[in-house]
């Protein structure tokens, strides 16, 4: 019970922080971002560069993947994004931009990084154990406690900082802003670089752990949109709320239904859809999003 | 008159034109591609009608996937006619489709969008669990399909007899896909296509002046399925073989960019755009280890450029765009 407990935790911390990222660029610019997967990967690739590699201090690193993925998400905001949003009759328009960076981002890590597993030496050695109850990889704290760190400044930085507050005014609603003086145009590409960075931060945090490889950032994408629609798209307590659920959800049933194999998922899917019929808008989103 | 004339050159180009070419050109491979392009169409076709009514459907895999199943397993384990069991295996999609769309249908936007790609997963992990549908290993071997003759004069001769049953699932394929989109066209122009133009903008104004948005959406999801599952289907007998991973997320996603690409605004969308991204990747091949750089960059280039579609480029005289 006590371990279901910590893997739902750790799994819930990372998962959060996956749909934060994913959140925040669908509440600034309505885009559904298909590449956030990818983003992901590339974080992990580049810290995976930078530590396993190249021998820099892991924090450095981590550093690095965030710097990395911060301009990489401001320059896709301000050459694909803006100006496909000016030019096209249908919003829905740049969900075919989305899908086809993440292809583009597939190929990108495939010419250069190849599609073998990666791993990095550890960061810390050792195993908690408490009485073979709670048995808990050293590394796997420190990764979660750091998540949760960054998950808990993030939101300080949004609740508190101007541009926290200008984020949160477009994310509102955008002409309103844009007639209290909020530069639109600069403050969606910040919020874009942050989403993009937040993506680049896990996927360094994870790299120690799990490893990184190219097929993962499909799989994440589906995951991080789950948890957006458990909590309700655009909304940042939703998007944590919804992380923490869908890694508790996953804890449990792959410790409950382990001997009926792959079904976790299954009944994870079909009562994330019975969730949604009844209640549209996920637990914390505004009605029809 | 002049569409007529296009509808006219449309169809010598794909009944005789392009047989005449792969034999004279001897590339007999051709025809699965094209085939493929025309069954792949026919199922983007159904994603483009959702997108008539504002939804922006992600999940046609699962449909296809269905689909494919209900003919498969009609086929083997009740010894059907594969003919009799393509409708069968679309109604059945538009079964399923009725039954989950009257709740998820009321959800929007991207939320929608989310949920119908996870409806894809979802029908391929029930693919993976349940005991008819053989699990990970699919179902294989599937007979060709069959004749059908009335009164002794051959409709439809035996494809497992004929030298070249790539040229008869070509023209098979062709046939459903020209009354697929003789269908779509119709019913654009219909009260119904007008009713769904109105709830693409406004439901709740379509909804205020007398609109059954939530019968009609139901209709037109389960339209979408219905052809979602043929093509599913008809791709299993070529394929002969139907697996978990016959149809997946990406697929469900490629549905969706082959109505993008082609045009939303536009019926003929889904065939154009079908046909330029299916052909796009198999000319790019020649680039090896580049191909999907050069395939994703094309993509991003194209939205950039043209980014509602590529009918929207109006050659003078075009067929087929709609308003």
């Amino acid at each position: 019970m006590e371990q279901i407990l910590a893997n739902g935790i750790y799994l819930g911390a990372q998962y959060a922080m996956i749909a934060l990222g994913l959140t925040l660029i669908f509440a600034l610019m309505n885009v559904l971002n298909f590449a956030h997967g990818q983003m992901y990967v590339l974080g992990g690739f580049v810290t995976y560069t930078f530590y396993g590699q190249l021998g820099w201090p892991f924090v450095l690193a981590l550093l690095a993947s965030c710097i990395t993925l911060a301009v990489l998400g401001a320059l896709i905001e301000r050459f694909l994004f803006a100006p496909v949003i000016r030019r096209s009759n249908r919003e829905e328009s740049t969900m075919l931009l989305a899908a086809g960076l993440a292809f583009f981002f597939d190929a990108v890590i495939l010419l250069v990084f190849g599609e073998k597993q990666r791993g990095v030496p550890k960061i810390v050695d050792g195993v908690f154990n408490w009485d073979f109850k709670l048995i808990m990889p050293y590394d796997r704290i420190l990764i979660c406690v750091l998540a949760i760190l960054s998950i808990v400044s993030f939101i300080l930085f949004m609740q508190y900082s101007k541009t926290g507050r200008a984020l949160r005014a477009l994310a509102q609603d955008r002409t309103a802003a844009q007639l209290m003086g909020v530069n639109v145009a600069r403050y969606s590409m910040i919020g874009f670089a942050l989403g993009a960075m937040l993506a680049g931060l896990v996927g360094g945090l994870l790299v120690t752990i799990t490893g990184v490889n190219l097929g993962m950032g499909g799989p994440t994408s589906i995951k991080a949109f789950m948890m957006v629609m458990i909590g309700g798209a655009g909304v940042i307590s939703g998007a944590i709320a919804g992380g923490i659920i869908l890694g508790f959800m996953e804890a449990i049933g792959l410790a409950v239904l382990s001997q009926y194999g792959d079904i976790t998922y299954l009944l994870i899917f079909v009562s994330l859809m019975i969730f949604l019929a009844i209640r549209p808008q996920g637990l914390m989103g505004k009605p029809w999003g | 008159m002049i569409q007529w004339a296009g509808l006219a050159v449309f169809l010598l180009a794909i009944f005789i034109a392009v047989p005449a070419f792969v034999v004279a050109s001897g590339r007999s491979d051709l025809y699965y591609t094209l085939t493929s392009v025309a069954l792949l169409s026919i199922a983007s076709a159904g994603v483009w009608l959702t997108f008539y009514i504002g939804r922006i459907n992600i999940g046609q895999g699962a449909f296809a996937l269905i689909g494919a199943y209900v003919s498969a397993i009609l086929v083997t384990k009740a010894g059907m006619s594969f003919w009799l069991s393509l409708p069968l295996a679309g109604l059945f999609a538009a079964a399923v489709a009725i039954v989950i769309g009257v709740p998820i249908l009321r959800l929007r936007g991207v939320y929608f969008a989310m949920i119908s790609l996870v409806l894809t997963q979802v029908v391929t992990l029930t693919a993976l669990a349940l005991p008819i549908t053989n699990g990970a290993k699919g179902i294989t071997s599937i007979p060709l399909p069959g004749g059908i003759s009335i009164f002794g004069l051959t409709l439809i001769p035996d494809f497992a007899t004929l030298e070249n049953p790539r040229l008869a699932f070509y023209y098979a394929a062709c046939v459903l896909m020209v009354l697929t989109f003789a269908a779509m066209y119709r019913l654009v122009n219909s009260r119904l296509g007008h009713l769904c133009r109105s709830m693409q903008q406004n439901e709740e104004l379509a909804s205020s002046i007398g609109v059954n948005i939530s019968y009609i959406r139901v209709i037109v999801f389960s339209i979408s399925s219905f052809l979602g599952g043929i093509g599913g289907a008809m791709f299993g007998s070529i394929a002969q073989s139907v697996y978990p991973s016959s149809f997946q997320v990406a697929d469900s996603v490629n549905f969706m960019l082959n109505c993008f690409l082609g045009g939303l605004g536009y019926v003929f969308g889904p065939m154009l755009g079908t046909l330029v991204l299916y052909f796009g990747w198999d000319l790019l091949f020649e680039l090896g280890r580049f191909q999907l750089l050069a395939y994703s960059s094309l993509l991003i280039i194209l939205m950039l450029f043209l980014p509602n579609g590529l009918l929207s480029l109006r050659l003078p005289g075009k067929k087929g765009a709609d308003r």
